[in-house]
């Protein structure tokens, strides 16, 4: 009796505070969104207490699926990108000699310490048409005109590719520190070269690694709404966008509340995804 | 490119050295391997078999020195341009593949033709007795048949040379007596070259023509199983093949063909030539030849005390200790008759069965370094 009283006392002691912080601030305001989605707007940009799904039909109007195909697409190619241009990365820092790796992780991490609009604004001084590359490439005469950089999707993508790229770098970098060596050594034993061992050994056995690095780009790429906004001057609408016009400027909460349930269903999805691969992976 | 010498040495190592570090791992090694035969590097763990083992196959770049593979100089090639292959210690099949495609990996990756390559795969599946697993992923196999598939990916390339690390370390006892067998069957068959690495002397003695005994980075002795049991050359190789009574003592007499050594317990004389006067010698004797006797014997003041009977199937293991304290071993067939323990005996050998070793300064200086390893290999051996 008194050790199942016990027993159950530390249970609540460790877990209690992680209940009551997912309670404060998950589930409540999770509610709270589910239960404004059902409502209506009124003139004032304030709510209605009167059910309606006319929230959700609205969904289906053209300009929001092309926003929904844009996201998807944007967030798409980022992560391809970032895949790209991340594995090389993380390869050489998980065949880096020991004492550099946490030198070359930190140097990875660092920019994710600093404020991210901060970092999206040294981006703008780089590419706007009195910026610091435009100096340059007229300077040595490469250009006469001013290149349009900044303000563009290219822009944009290149912004998010810049703050996505650790989400995607660290779990190949787990993936191929994972990797046992004698694998590859047995490849080139059997008459591979580097490309084929590539190829053959490291790309399948690090497929972990590029799924789970791509799930981890993918999702918080859909909700990155700044980088759209102040590198892509809000020309292109994607979800996030959308979602914080709703709230701020258009000031249709129950519409807002709607996308924000999309965007947490494609997310929830991609997650499931992503463990069932993960479990997929242990059994092996 | 560097031709050297003889048509039948398959593997020439000269003079390699390697460093990691600054640490010399192998130390000024010579090595010639012939074409054909089994050859195996034994040594207590971290002599540098290992090490030896990946610079043949290209993995490891010797710190100095040079390797021959059919006389060419292999020094610039990468591991995928040897025509040698290794069997891994710790097996290194490809998790991703089943059985087939590992075993394909190499004749995919040499362009063979696709019903070319399904017929040696079947082959070799069939020589190592793997029927039916083809599509069985290394996961769902045991130690021993990822051995097999271990063995086959290396053999279906028909490599010139064939490199085992410790192939058999992870496989329990009657398995690994098995796959001994069957190795050295399947070597005699195919006539490859094998240069198998193992700590294990007893496996070295069954299987090998030649061992190569490595210590520290240096070989101690290369020759016949017969060789290195009989006739080991130092006490290294005497101490770590097999059980041996190793006595320290001095030439104190000699005569036209023979010496009479003196030593803390006794005194011995012993049929053989070319010592000097008062020069430092170890005598080996294997417990199997040494013998105990209450009568007195010619040619021996050696006396001791009988202090145990140890049965071990079909023999007994006596132990006698001496008058310094140190204790010997004398095997005899179990059915002979036992000499109670506490009786004084008489021990001695039967003439040419004491090995004789000069304590070279080197060889003394290696002996203190290694005797904590070689107490460590003793529950190893199996006598
Ligand atoms: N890459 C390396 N870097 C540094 N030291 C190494 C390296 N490889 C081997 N060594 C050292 O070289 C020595 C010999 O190692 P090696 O693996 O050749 O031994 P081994 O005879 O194969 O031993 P075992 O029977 O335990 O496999 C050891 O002291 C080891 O620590
Ligand atoms: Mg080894």
């Amino acid at each position: 009796m008194i050790r199942s009283f016990k027993k159950r006392i530390g249970a609540l002691v460790t877990v209690g505070p992680t209940m009551l912080w997912l309670g404060l601030f998950l589930m409540i305001p999770l509610v709270y969104v589910i239960g404004m989605s059902f409502l209506t707007k009124n003139a004032y940009g304030g709510v209605d207490f009167k059910f309606t799904l006319s929230n959700y039909s609205a969904l289906f109007s053209k300009e929001y699926v092309k926003v929904f195909a844009d996201s998807l697409w944007l967030s798409l190619e980022t992560t391809i990108i970032c895949l790209i241009v991340g594995y090389p990365f993380a390869y050489i820092i998980a065949n880096a000699p020991k004492k550099w790796k946490p030198a070359l992780v930190l140097l990875l991490m660092l920019p994710f310490w600093t404020n991210s609009l901060i970092r999206t604004y040294g981006w703008n001084t780089l590419l706007r048409t009195e910026g610091i590359i435009n100096h340059f490439l007229q300077g040595i005469g490469l250009i006469d005109k001013p290149l349009n950089m900044l303000y563009t999707d290219g822009a944009v993508l290149l912004g998010m590719v810049y703050a996505l790229l650790p989400f995607t770098v660290l779990p190949l970098h787990t993936s191929i520190e994972k990797l046992d060596k004698s694998l590859l050594e047995a490849s080139s034993d059997l008459g591979a070269s580097r490309v084929h061992t590539f190829i053959r050994v490291i790309l399948p056995l690090t497929m972990p690694g590029i799924f789970a690095g791509s799930i981890q780009t993918f999702i918080p790429s859909l909700g990155f709404f700044f980088i759209s906004d102040m590198m892509g001057g809000a020309k292109t609408m994607y979800i996030g966008n959308l979602i914080k016009n709703q709230f701020l400027s258009a000031r249709n909460w129950p519409l807002g509340a709607v996308l924000s349930i999309v965007l947490i269903v494609i997310t929830l999805v991609l997650m499931k995804l992503y463990t069932r691969v993960g479990s997929l992976e242990d059994m092996a | 490119m560097n031709k050297t010498q003889g048509n039948d040495v398959i593997v020439r190592i000269s003079d390699v050295d390697k460093s990691f570090d600054g640490e010399r791992v192998v130390k000024k090694l010579n090595l010639d391997v012939e074409r054909g035969e089994f050859l195996t590097m034994l040594g207590p763990s971290g002599c540098g078999k290992t090490t030896t083992l990946r610079m043949i196959a290209g993995f490891e770049v010797p710190t100095s020195g040079q390797i021959f593979l059919e006389g060419e100089d292999v020094d610039d090639k990468k591991p995928y341009e040897r025509n040698v292959n290794t069997v891994f210690q710790n097996y290194a099949l490809f998790p991703h593949m089943n059985v087939f495609d590992n075993i394909a990996f190499g004749l995919v990756e040499k362009k063979v033709k696709k019903d070319e390559i399904r017929r040696r795969v079947e082959e070799m599946i069939r020589l190592v007795q793997l029927d039916g697993m083809e599509k069985r992923m290394p996961a769902q196999m045991s130690g021993g048949q990822k051995q097999r598939v271990a063995i086959a990916r290396a053999l279906v390339n028909r490599p010139k040379v064939l490199l085992l690390d410790e192939p058999l370390g992870a496989l329990d006892l009657k398995l690994r007596k098995q796959m001994q067998g069957e190795l050295k069957a399947l070597q005699r068959r195919l006539g490859i070259t094998f240069i198998y690495v193992t700590h294990d002397q007893e496996e070295a003695l069954t299987m090998s023509d030649r061992i190569a005994v490595m210590n520290r980075g240096r070989l101690e002795q290369v020759g016949t199983p017969e060789q290195v049991y009989n006739h080991p050359e130092t006490k290294f190789v005497a101490d770590f093949i097999g059980e041996s009574n190793i006595i320290e003592g001095y030439v104190e007499n000699m005569t036209e063909d023979s010496i009479e050594v003196t030593m803390e317990s006794g005194k011995a004389v012993i049929p053989e030539t070319g010592y000097r006067m008062e020069e430092m010698v170890y005598l080996c004797i294997r417990p199997e030849n040494l013998k105990i006797s209450t009568e007195e014997k010619e040619g021996f003041r050696f006396r001791g005390q009988v202090r145990e009977h140890i049965f071990i199937g079909s023999t007994n293991k006596t132990m006698i200790e001496m008058p310094n304290g140190q204790m010997l071993k004398s095997v005899t067939p179990a059915e002979d008759e036992l000499i109670p323990t506490g009786t004084t005996v008489n021990v001695y050998w039967n003439p040419g069965k004491a090995v004789v070793m000069r304590t070279k300064e080197e060889q003394i200086y290696n002996v203190i370094e290694q005797s904590v390893e070689i107490e460590g290999m003793r529950n190893d051996q199996i006598f």
